[in-house]
Parts: structure tokens; C-alpha cells; sequence
């Protein structure tokens, strides 16, 4: 029974009917009636132009005409393997904590994070110290005030979004941790930003309480102008142009938003040549394999 | 190539390749050195690129610069 129903169904499988042999596909745009060519043509046409103003529509959202936009600076980091300066870096952080730290938290660093990336862990421990953290309940169900240590996070300016933003004429100092990352342009927009401060151009008003920066969008910001020669002093005695404060804090934050950066970037050295062996050999393999395919010519030839 | 003398290509494979058994040791054994060689290869290259801006190279300058405050 069952190899009669096999062989039928070879046979039905294999049975050549004439009528699938001789179908032919008839999508040949010259062998289109007058009208449904005209109703492709005008589909065509409408598609294209849809397509059209939709981009011109989307490139139309983004007002920011009248924002500068900031130049590519040459970054110490920014080639393909190009590691973090980790001098700047710490010079970064140090420009971070005497200025920035006064309007701006770093909600998710904590000192260990600096141990054994820009400082030992004794100076880590020392900068933790530095800050009171509230703490408990103890025996008595009392909070108390320590020192800090590696376990603990940066302390924030604010105790919360209100009052930050009652200390800033009504403008919320975003967090800094992943400031880099959130804004188009990365640390050169950063460094446009802190350096960018000017007279506003004649006939543009500036808010009281505002501050005119081209490269901030709409021109006037909440924030002035942090950053002035010698405002601070290096540890390690370099001159602290406003550039150099404004480059090592972008460089900073370019570490708090990324600290795998470094270890990211060893490791694409070794993605690089390991990929390029398997990619090869893997196109080698196919076409090696392919070739007997691609030289024969297969013909289906029933019974 | 003469009848007694065996391709050194030939003599791998009967030592090492021939038997499935020998085969998976050479593997196991060969990632053991390539990871390690190529791992210290690729590391080399990174700090030839990158000299005097790791944390590495800060630190031996924080210990000068303690050193002479000294
Ligand atoms: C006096 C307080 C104050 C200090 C000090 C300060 N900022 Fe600000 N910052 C602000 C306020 C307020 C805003 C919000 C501005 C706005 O929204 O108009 C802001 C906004 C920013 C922004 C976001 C801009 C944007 O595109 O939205 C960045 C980045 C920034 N500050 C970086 C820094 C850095 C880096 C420092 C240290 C060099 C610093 N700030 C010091 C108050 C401060």
C-alpha cells in the first residue's frame, strides 16, 4: 500500500504538465495595457514625490538654522585606537570638582570608579573623605554623618530637581554622567559651549538671568560662562587656559560616559585581525565550494 | 622527495592531525599559545599606538612628581 502511494505520488510530482512548462511570466512593462501603464507611471510618480517631501519635511524639523554648529576639534582619542589621555583625564576631574561639581551632579560615579583609571587607591580613599555622606540608622535608630569612602557616589549639588532649578533661575544643570553621549556633536559640542560665550550680535535680545552662546540651540543658555584662564590650578603645573580647562573637563566627561573606551578599543585591534583571517577564509571556502556548482549546468529532464 | 625522507608538512599531519584524538589536543593546546601570543602581540601594538597617555604612563608620572615633592 504505501509504495503505491509512493510511486503515485512520484508520479504526480514528477509528471510533467505541459501547462506549468509553458507558463510565462508577464510583468513586462511593454506588454501593459494604455491605462495600467499610465496608473504605474502616476504610482511611480507619487511614491518618488511622497518620498520627496517626507525628507524635506523631516531636514525641515531640524530648526536649528540659526545655531552654530561646532567644529571637529582634534581629540587626543578620537582615532579608530586612539586611547584616552588618562593626564587629561584627571586634569578633567579636577576641573570637574572645583567648577562644575557646583551646579552639575554625576549621579552614577562613585570613587572607586577612579581607582587604578586616573589615581592609586589611597588618593581615591583621601578625595572620598573629603565629603560628609548621612548614613545609618545606628544602634539608636539615629542617622549620622561619615566621611566618605571608595563606596560611595559624588556627592550631588542639590538635594533634589526643584531646588536645582530654584538656585538656577528655573533651568535644570543636566547631570553630566552621560552628557556627551546625549548631545549631537559629543565633546566638540562640550568644548563649543564652554568656550563659545559672547556679545550677543546687535538686535538679539537676551533674557535676564540668560547668557548669549551661538552654539547653544535658540542662542541664549541658563549657564554662564564657567571656565576663565587661571581659574583653578593644575596639580601637575599646566597652565590653566580656559582652553585647556575646557578640553581636559570634555575629556573627562568623555571617560565618565565611556569607561570601557580603552579596553574597547584593545580589544578592536584584535577584532580587526581575527575577522579579517575568518573573512577570508570563509569567502575563500565558499567560493571553493561553489565552484563545482557554478560549472556545471544542472538540467531537470523528467523521465 | 625520496622514499625514506617524510616532509616535515607529512610528519604533522601522522603525529598530530592523522588521529581525532591527537587533532582535539593540538587544538586545545595551539589556542592555549595563539591566544597568548596574539594577546601580548596586539597588546604591544595598542601601547606602541597609545605611548605615554594610559593610565600606566600617568602613574609613573604621579610617582616622579611625589618623589621630587619629597
Ligand atoms: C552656576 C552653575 C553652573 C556651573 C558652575 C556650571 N554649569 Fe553647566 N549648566 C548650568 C545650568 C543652569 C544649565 C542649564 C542651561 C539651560 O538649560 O539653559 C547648564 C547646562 C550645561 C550643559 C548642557 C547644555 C545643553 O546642551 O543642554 C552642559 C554640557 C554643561 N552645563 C556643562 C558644564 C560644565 C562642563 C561645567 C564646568 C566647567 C559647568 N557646566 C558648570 C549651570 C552651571
Amino acid at each position: 500500500m504505501a509504495t503505491l502511494v509512493g510511486r503515485a505520488s512520484k508520479q504526480a510530482l514528477l509528471r510533467a504538465h505541459s501547462s506549468i512548462i509553458h507558463q510565462k511570466a508577464n510583468l513586462s512593462f511593454k506588454n501593459l495595457s494604455k491605462g495600467k501603464k499610465w496608473a504605474v507611471a502616476a504610482f511611480g510618480t507619487l511614491t518618488a514625490g511622497g518620498v520627496g517631501l517626507a525628507v524635506a519635511l523631516n531636514t525641515a524639523v531640524l530648526a536649528s538654522d540659526l545655531t552654530l554648529h561646532p567644529p571637529k576639534y582634534p581629540w587626543d582619542h578620537a582615532g579608530l585606537l586612539s586611547a584616552l589621555d588618562r593626564a587629561s583625564v584627571r586634569r578633567g576631574y579636577q576641573v570637574y570638582k572645583q567648577v562644575c561639581a557646583a551646579c552639575h551632579s554625576l549621579e552614577y560615579m562613585y570613587y572607586r570608579n577612579l581607582v587604578g583609571e586616573i589615581m592609586e587607591e589611597d588618593e581615591a580613599k583621601a578625595e572620598a573623605a573629603e565629603i560628609m555622606v548621612v548614613d545609618g540608622p545606628n544602634d539608636q535608630g539615629l542617622m549620622f554623618e561619615r566621611p566618605g569612602k571608595l563606596s560611595d557616589k559624588f556627592p550631588k549639588p542639590y538635594p533634589n530637581d526643584e531646588a536645582a532649578r530654584a538656585a538656577n533661575n528655573g533651568a535644570l544643570p543636566p547631570d553630566l554622567t552621560y552628557i556627551v553621549n546625549a548631545r549631537h556633536g559629543g565633546e566638540n559640542y562640550l568644548f563649543s559651549i564652554l568656550t563659545g560665550y559672547c556679545d550677543p550680535p546687535a538686535g538679539v535680545e537676551v533674557r535676564e538671568g540668560l547668557h548669549y552662546n551661538p552654539y547653544f540651540p535658540g542662542g541664549s543658555i541658563a549657564m554662564a560662562q564657567a571656565l576663565y584662564n587661571e581659574i583653578i590650578e593644575y596639580d601637575d603645573g599646566t597652565p590653566a587656559t580656559t582652553s585647556q580647562l575646557a578640553k581636559d573637563v570634555c575629556t573627562f566627561l568623555r571617560w565618565v560616559a565611556e569607561p570601557e573606551h580603552d579596553t574597547r578599543k584593545r580589544m578592536g585591534i584584535k577584532a580587526i585581525m581575527i575577522f579579517t583571517v575568518l573573512l577570508t577564509s570563509a569567502y575563500y571556502m565558499k567560493r571553493a565550494k561553489w565552484a563545482p556548482l557554478k560549472t556545471q549546468k544542472i538540467a531537470f529532464k523528467p523521465r | 622527495m625520496g622514499v625514506n625522507t617524510v616532509s616535515i608538512a607529512t610528519k604533522i599531519y601522522q603525529t598530530l592531525f592523522r588521529r581525532t584524538s591527537t587533532f582535539a589536543l593540538t587544538i586545545v593546546v595551539g589556542t592555549l599559545f595563539f591566544e597568548r601570543a596574539f594577546d601580548e602581540g596586539t597588546g604591544y601594538i595598542f601601547d606602541r599606538i597609545n605611548a605615554g597617555k594610559q593610565y600606566k604612563d600617568l602613574k609613573k608620572q604621579l610617582e616622579l612628581r611625589a618623589a621630587k615633592e619629597e
